[in-house]
């Protein structure tokens, strides 16, 4: 590439256009649909249909977008391209859907770094090479300095849902278990801890990742006749923003159930809950962007938890809590030191405080 | 789990030995209903944030005090703040607390979202540092808080005027613990058996300070710490106190509070800060119940270098803030509690601050789960 | 009234001190506590550290809480 800096012109259709286009993202997402460079991706359904008397995987797909506006673009554990890629894919996994195909919309400030560009191609492409999915399609547009803050990312995208899977943040029923897959708070902590005027250092790494696998391994139909089936999870959810705090009140709106969960055995990372007390946040409410709530069948909870364990990214998931029938749609912790309180949803912004 | 913070933190939320200071506090009998104020917004979110009044025997009731520093903000006082942001020539810097406090008829983060010149800041210091990268505006610190915070902007201060720096001023809104506790037992309007004294408020300014409540008024006071332990401990002290017909001023929260308080921040406080009348909400207007500029350090007050006129003020009819901020009324006797006023769209300061006690309440459970 | 939290000082550089808690570090101003030394345990508050933490205060606190001592007539 010959410019260090992204301009108008690359955004213009022209020949810059095309050079940023081929050079910085085709040769990174490289793949035979997006090769064509046609106006659209053509892509082929085979593997959908039933071949030779087979099942097919499954008849629905599942579909959906995002848009990335974090600041800053880079952080411990990962940047906004790694973001776009896992934030699409995981939306995907938790209604049970395998990612297969993404789309990358890129509007770009006039003026903004090349290589910084392609480093977050760079990352993008190895995101989607770990969750197995192709970027297909793309489109890359380029404004005027002051209209756009450095870099924005748009992903769409298809998966399929396999036969048999119902999940919903609606099926949650009393007697479920709630389980997290991990420690939470990391990511807000990580990326909030490199914002101007809150500078404090940690070793609080970003949780940002794909969880396609780990919910195919939740969902993966047993070896033996017992132990959990894909009809085991009644409800998946990633605590993003807001946190886990306003995901579990989500599922419990969303299915008219109720949810206790116990605040000593909710992980938290010291470094987060330190990060937390010095910023007056609640470590509840912060996001999360590699982590997932289940809720699943009170008699196959256990099992689903050894499996999560087992997996990359489930390794420190635990049971936190169960579903109830009262009090409709609340969410309440029992604390660390014996009381009971309500989790509410998260209102408004969290800002740091003082108070 | 690493070993400081669980001297420092967890060994402090141990339910085990929280369960021991319950019991030992329920097997002290109550001659009648015992009434303790927490004075300090910090505390009251400790409380519905660990669930204390779940550990608390019958006959212990929690009130909220005036102890948020947002709550009693006057309209007037962020109008001003709003007034000087708006200003192309000023920045305002605040604290996130302030954000979203409802003045008379707007709101920093409304003028914020309209143009106006806002950060928000962690420090004063940070809004040192935005004064020396710019020094083509003026930046305007909006000092909010009690004892505690104003020591960290009189330090502040003095680092400006160190520095030399010509575009950093303050508007000091700063006020004190002591004389509205003074004020709460005056107008009589509510019984108070014993207080929960703010400990890091008394970090500052000790212990000395309360005696007169213990003294002139014989109600016995606990200066406590903020973890669970910390205030259940405080709670079964204040009710040893009260049972033995005792008056003091005791302090559980030992680690953090000499008697003496923080003598070099006291006097640094003193030296760039002087008593005032001070406008509450809720309480009207104390004396000597604020701090204010003194005179040679006037060029950093910005009510005095800028013309502000802010306008007239309105108070929001039906809003019960000032009922709630003295303990009179609890939030769920505001007829606009949870109906037309919550953290989405808040009427008062009570709703708005994370400390508020209406916010407490609401986000905590009181006014619509029903936990006492 | 407000948020403290306890932290460890581990450099101090004129009137600026480095501080840590489980691996959170930032830096603070000890103009309000001239005579901290690194080592010691402090209350950090809006920037600025605020008090020393009595490391034995803080044992004897703990000590206090798990008391049984109960006068059984009050």
């Amino acid at each position: 590439m010959a410019y260090d800096r992204v301009l108008l012109a690359h955004g213009s259709g022209g020949i810059l256009s095309r050079d940023l286009v081929e050079k910085l993202f085709l040769r990174r997402f490289d793949n035979p649909a997006l090769a064509c460079m046609d106006d659209s991706a053509a892509l082929n359904l085979g593997f959908l249909l039933p071949q030779d008397g087979g099942q097919a995987i499954g008849d629905q797909l599942a579909f959906t977008t995002d848009s990335y506006v974090v600041k800053p673009l880079f952080w411990n554990g990962g940047n906004i391209g790694r973001l776009a890629v896992c934030g699409t894919v995981n939306d995907l996994a938790m209604v049970g859907a395998r990612p297969v195909w993404l789309t990358a919309g890129f509007i770009i400030e006039e003026g903004f770094s090349m290589s910084v560009l392609e480093s977050v191609a760079e990352t993008m492409r190895t995101t989607a090479d770990e969750a197995g999915v192709s970027i297909v399609a793309g489109d890359t547009k380029v404004v005027e300095r002051g209209s756009a803050d450095d870099l924005f990312i748009n992903t769409a995208g298809v998966g399929v849902i396999p036969r048999g899977v119902t999940i919903s943040a609606r099926n949650a029923r009393p007697g479920d278990m709630v389980i997290v897959s991990g420690y939470i708070g990391d990511h807000g902590i990580a990326v909030l801890s490199q914002r101007e005027g809150l500078e404090f250092g940690t070793d609080v790494v970003s949780d940002v990742a794909p969880l396609n696998a780990l919910v195919e391994a939740i969902l993966r139909p047993p070896e033996s006749d017992s132990g959990p089936t894909s009809e085991s999870v009644h409800a998946l959810r990633d605590p993003t923003r807001g946190g886990l705090g306003t995901t579990l009140n989500e599922i419990a709106q969303q299915s008219g159930v109720g949810i206790r969960i116990y605040e000593d055995r909710v992980p938290v990372r010291e470094g987060v809950a330190t990060a937390c007390e010095m910023l007056g946040y609640d470590p509840l409410y912060v996001a999360n962007e590699g982590k997932l709530v289940a809720v699943v069948a009170r008699c196959d909870a256990e099992q689903v938890l050894e499996v999560m364990r087992k997996q990359r990214y489930g390794e420190n998931a635990a049971i936190i809590g169960e579903v109830t029938d009262e009090p409709r749609g609340k969410v309440v912790m029992k604390t660390a030191v014996g009381g009971t309180r309500i989790i509410n949803m998260l209102t408004g912004e969290m800002l740091p405080r003082i108070c | 789990m690493s070993n400081d913070h669980h001297r420092y933190v967890a060994d402090f939320r141990n339910a085990e030995v929280a369960r021991k200071i319950a019991d030992r506090l329920a097997a002290r009998k109550l001659e009648r209903t015992v009434r303790l104020m927490e004075v300090c917004g910090t505390h009251t979110v400790a409380i519905w944030k660990h669930g204390i009044r779940q550990l608390l025997p019958e006959g212990i009731t929690l009130l909220s005090g005036p102890g948020c520093p947002v709550c009693v903000t006057t309209n007037a006082d962020v109008d001003l703040a709003i007034a000087l942001a708006r200003r192309p020539d000023v920045t305002l810097a605040t604290f996130g607390d302030m954000l979203k406090v409802p003045g008379s008829y707007s709101s920093l983060q409304q003028a914020k979202a309209e143009g106006a010149g806002i950060r928000i800041v962690y420090s004063p210091l940070d809004a040192l540092r935005i004064a020396q990268d710019n020094p083509s505006t003026s930046v305007v610190f909006f000092a909010v808080g009690f004892e505690t915070t104003a020591p960290t902007i009189a330090a502040s201060v003095l680092e400006a005027e160190r520095q030399e720096l010509d575009n950093f001023y303050i508007i000091s809104v700063h006020k004190l613990i002591p004389p509205a506790m003074k004020a709460l037992l005056d107008s009589g309007e509510v019984r108070i058996d014993g207080f929960i004294c703010p400990g890091h408020v008394s970090s500052i300014i000790g212990a000395r300070a309360y005696e007169f409540i213990a003294n002139d008024y014989g109600i016995p006071c606990v200066i406590s710490g903020f973890e669970p332990l910390d205030v259940l401990q405080s709670i079964d002290m204040l009710v040893a106190q009260i049972n033995e017909r005792r008056a003091s001023v005791e302090i559980e929260y030992s680690r953090a509070v000499r008697r003496e308080g923080n003598k070099v921040a006291l006097e640094l406080l003193h030296r760039v800060f002087e008593i005032a009348d001070a406008d509450w909400r809720g309480m009207g207007i104390l004396s000597r119940s604020g701090l204010k500029l003194r005179p040679e350090y006037s060029r950093y007050d910005a009510e005095q270098v800028f013309d502000i006129d802010s306008g007239p003020t309105r108070d929001h009819t039906g809003c019960s803030c000032g009922d709630v901020l003295r303990g009179a009324m609890t939030p769920s006797d505001c007829r606009l509690f949870a109906k037309t006023c919550t953290p989405e769209h808040p009427v008062g300061p009570c709703m708005v601050s994370s400390e508020g006690t209406c916010s407490s309440w609401y986000q905590y459970g009181g006014g619509t789960y029903g936990i006492r | 009234m407000c948020l403290a939290i306890p932290v460890k000082v581990t450099e101090i550089t004129g009137a600026v001190a480095r501080v840590e808690m489980a691996g959170v570090t930032r830096e603070v101003s000890v103009m309000l506590l001239p005579e901290t030394q690194v080592g010691d345990y402090v209350l950090v508050h809006a920037g600025f550290a605020i008090e020393r933490i009595d490391e034995q205060e803080a044992a004897e606190t703990l000590r206090l809480f798990s008391e049984m001592e109960t006068n059984l007539e009050n």
